[in-house]
């Protein structure tokens, strides 16, 4: 039996019709009712749906053999995967931003508000640049507005919620998309229908 | 009568197979002191895990560790006595667990070779390697590299310190998709590009691998080839079926050399065996000689007991005030005979899993 862990909402939906079309179909999954985990024992497969930044604590516990998880998580917890494919979906871009009018004058520490303290913290140090970090959950885009930071690093997708915040990305870190990860030691015993499902989400991926 | 090895949890077992199994290919008992002086590790500090030591002050003040590693010790209390030391060990080592971020003992099986590391020494401690795993499951899986392989490629195509570094993250977590992306940014050329990849896509039974291996030759790795070469050819005449090729298994090149490898048994989430040549190792250390070895996650397998006997004793034996000694004794030898475990209380404990119960009412 293969355990996958899909990112509960609109990009695991996606990732279940790539599985779908890949030939591990589990049509219990569109039932509309609250149940978590879904089997197609005929195909030995079992799905299930579990928060988008938990997906990798599954996958390297061994708990699901693969799963489908966001680059912005794999940089941020370094969980010992694999990191077999780049699915070319759920894309999007890991930003630094600001208000309009700020600028960085190198002159004092710089406050960075964000969800994603790693990755803040490797960004900067790689440039070298001091900083203080302040560790945030949710409504990052409002740190810098009240004062509470200089910039915030966050995810931005088409920007949209930063311009109605009046904040503009004033540096790029990374790409972002979502990635199929496999359990590196469940990978050893399962690697006949994890390689199959491999070969068909690489021809799905969308370059 | 019970079968010990019921009894016995899968560590513990492993503990004494392993142990008899390592004597009886002639090598020795290591042991050692729980400390160690803090000073070796500071010096060794990224081939340890993890960085974080225990550590106390001795009544002469000196600075004392837990020791968090077995292999630093045996270099630094070995001598060089011509041919190949032979020693295992069976220790407890301490550290940082990733989970709860706190101390942790941990039991480690495992042997080491100093001296004149040959072919003969590398298969053996391979061999060694591959039926420790099938001693602890049948389903096991022992991951090889040959580091200089990985490294005489890199050589080759010289970029960055950077660069590379991400190259082997890309390695280890089997990630061509980064690898593509690294090779874009640095223009590296086609040719070198497909080697890098298949890097990450050979791997699997070593009859399958053995003919891919020409791609990766070059005059940097054409020994390491040669090397991976002739010593899967043993292990196939051998009829070691569990080793397979796989290049994902990086361990620390400051230290490590040659063949590397890891070893996985189905049913648990990691690695339960590491090891590898470390030349580097020595030499900082001021050694001359080569060395091999590996170590064995014991603590690990108990994940493997998760669906033991739901029971904590077949047998309740609950006697009331004023039966006779004798007479309880001789219900629990009587159970013992049958080959069951048996509990004999005065009341019934709260928490107790038993299969029956026998009650011992006082004779009038």
């Amino acid at each position: 039996m293969l355990n996958v862990a899909l990112p509960k909402g609109r990009l695991g939906e996606k990732v279940y019709a790539m599985f779908e079309k890949a030939g591990f179909e589990c049509p219990s999954i569109k039932e509309n009712n609250r149940k978590l985990i879904f089997e197609n024992a005929e195909k030995q497969v079992r799905y299930f749906w579990v928060k988008p930044s938990d997906v990798a604590i599954y996958v390297e516990r061994g708990a699901a053999d693969i799963g489908v998880a966001g680059k912005d998580i794999l940089l941020e917890y370094s969980p010992d995967v694999y990191e077999l494919l780049d699915l070319n979906i759920g894309k999007c871009r890991m930003a630094v931003a600001a208000k309009k009018d700020f600028c960085d004058d190198n002159k004092k520490t710089l406050t960075v508000a964000t969800k994603f303290t790693n990755i803040a913290k490797n960004y900067y140090s790689s440039l070298g640049r001091d900083i203080d970090i302040i560790h945030l959950n949710g409504s990052i885009e409002i740190a810098p507005i009240l004062g509470l930071s200089d910039v915030i690093v966050d995810i931005v997708e088409t920007g949209t919620t930063l311009k109605e915040n009046d904040l503009t990305v004033i540096e790029e870190i990374v790409p972002i998309s979502a990635r199929l990860i496999a359990n590196k030691a469940n990978f050893k015993f399962k690697s006949a229908p994890i390689e199959e499902i491999m070969k068909s989400l690489s021809m799905q991926a969308e370059k | 009568m019970k079968d010990l090895s019921t009894v016995f949890r899968s560590g513990e077992r492993a503990e004494f197979v392993l142990r008899s199994l390592y004597s009886k290919y002639g090598y020795s008992q290591f042991k050692m002191s729980k400390f160690e002086e803090y000073d070796l590790y500071v010096r060794n500090k990224d081939f340890l895990v993890s960085e974080n030591v225990i550590t106390f002050t001795d009544t002469d003040g000196r600075l004392m560790a837990l020791k968090p590693d077995v292999t630093l010790s045996i270099i630094k209390n070995s001598r060089n006595e011509g041919g190949v030391k032979k020693v295992y060990y069976d220790e407890n080592v301490y550290r940082v667990s990733k989970g709860t971020k706190s101390f942790k003992e941990i039991m480690q099986v495992g042997l080491e070779c100093l001296g004149d590391v040959d072919d003969y020494c590398i298969y053996e401690v391979l061999m060694l390697a591959s039926k420790s795993l099938t001693t602890i499951s049948e389903n096991s899986v022992l991951d090889i590299s040959h580091l200089g392989i990985v490294s005489g490629i890199m050589e080759k195509i010289n970029l960055s310190t950077e660069s590379t570094n991400i190259l082997l993250d890309c390695i280890e977590n089997k990630n061509s998709h980064g690898i593509d992306l690294v090779c874009e940014k640095e223009n590296v050329c086609e040719e070198d590009k497909k080697v890098l990849t298949a890097l990450v896509s050979t791997y699997g039974v070593i009859e399958d691998v053995l003919p891919k291996l020409e791609i990766f030759e070059n005059e940097y790795t054409k020994d390491a080839v040669n090397q991976l070469k002739s010593v899967c050819l043993e292990l196939i005449r051998a009829g070691i079926k569990n080793v397979r090729i796989d290049f994902s298994v990086i361990n620390d090149m400051k230290y490590y050399n040659g063949i590397v490898f890891k070893g996985f048994v189905s049913g648990i989430p990691t690695g339960i065996l590491s090891g590898g040549q470390y030349d580097k190792l020595m030499r900082k250390m001021k050694r001359n000689e080569s060395a091999i070895g590996f170590a064995v996650y014991l603590d690990l397998l108990e994940r493997l007991d998760e669906n033991d006997n739901k029971l904590d004793v077949d047998v309740l034996v609950v006697y009331e005030k004023g039966v006779s000694l004798k007479t309880i004794e001789e219900t629990v030898n009587s159970f013992i005979k049958q080959g069951l475990s048996v509990s004999a209380q005065a009341v019934v404990p709260e928490k107790l899993r038993y299969g029956k119960m026998v009650t011992l009412k006082k004779e009038n």
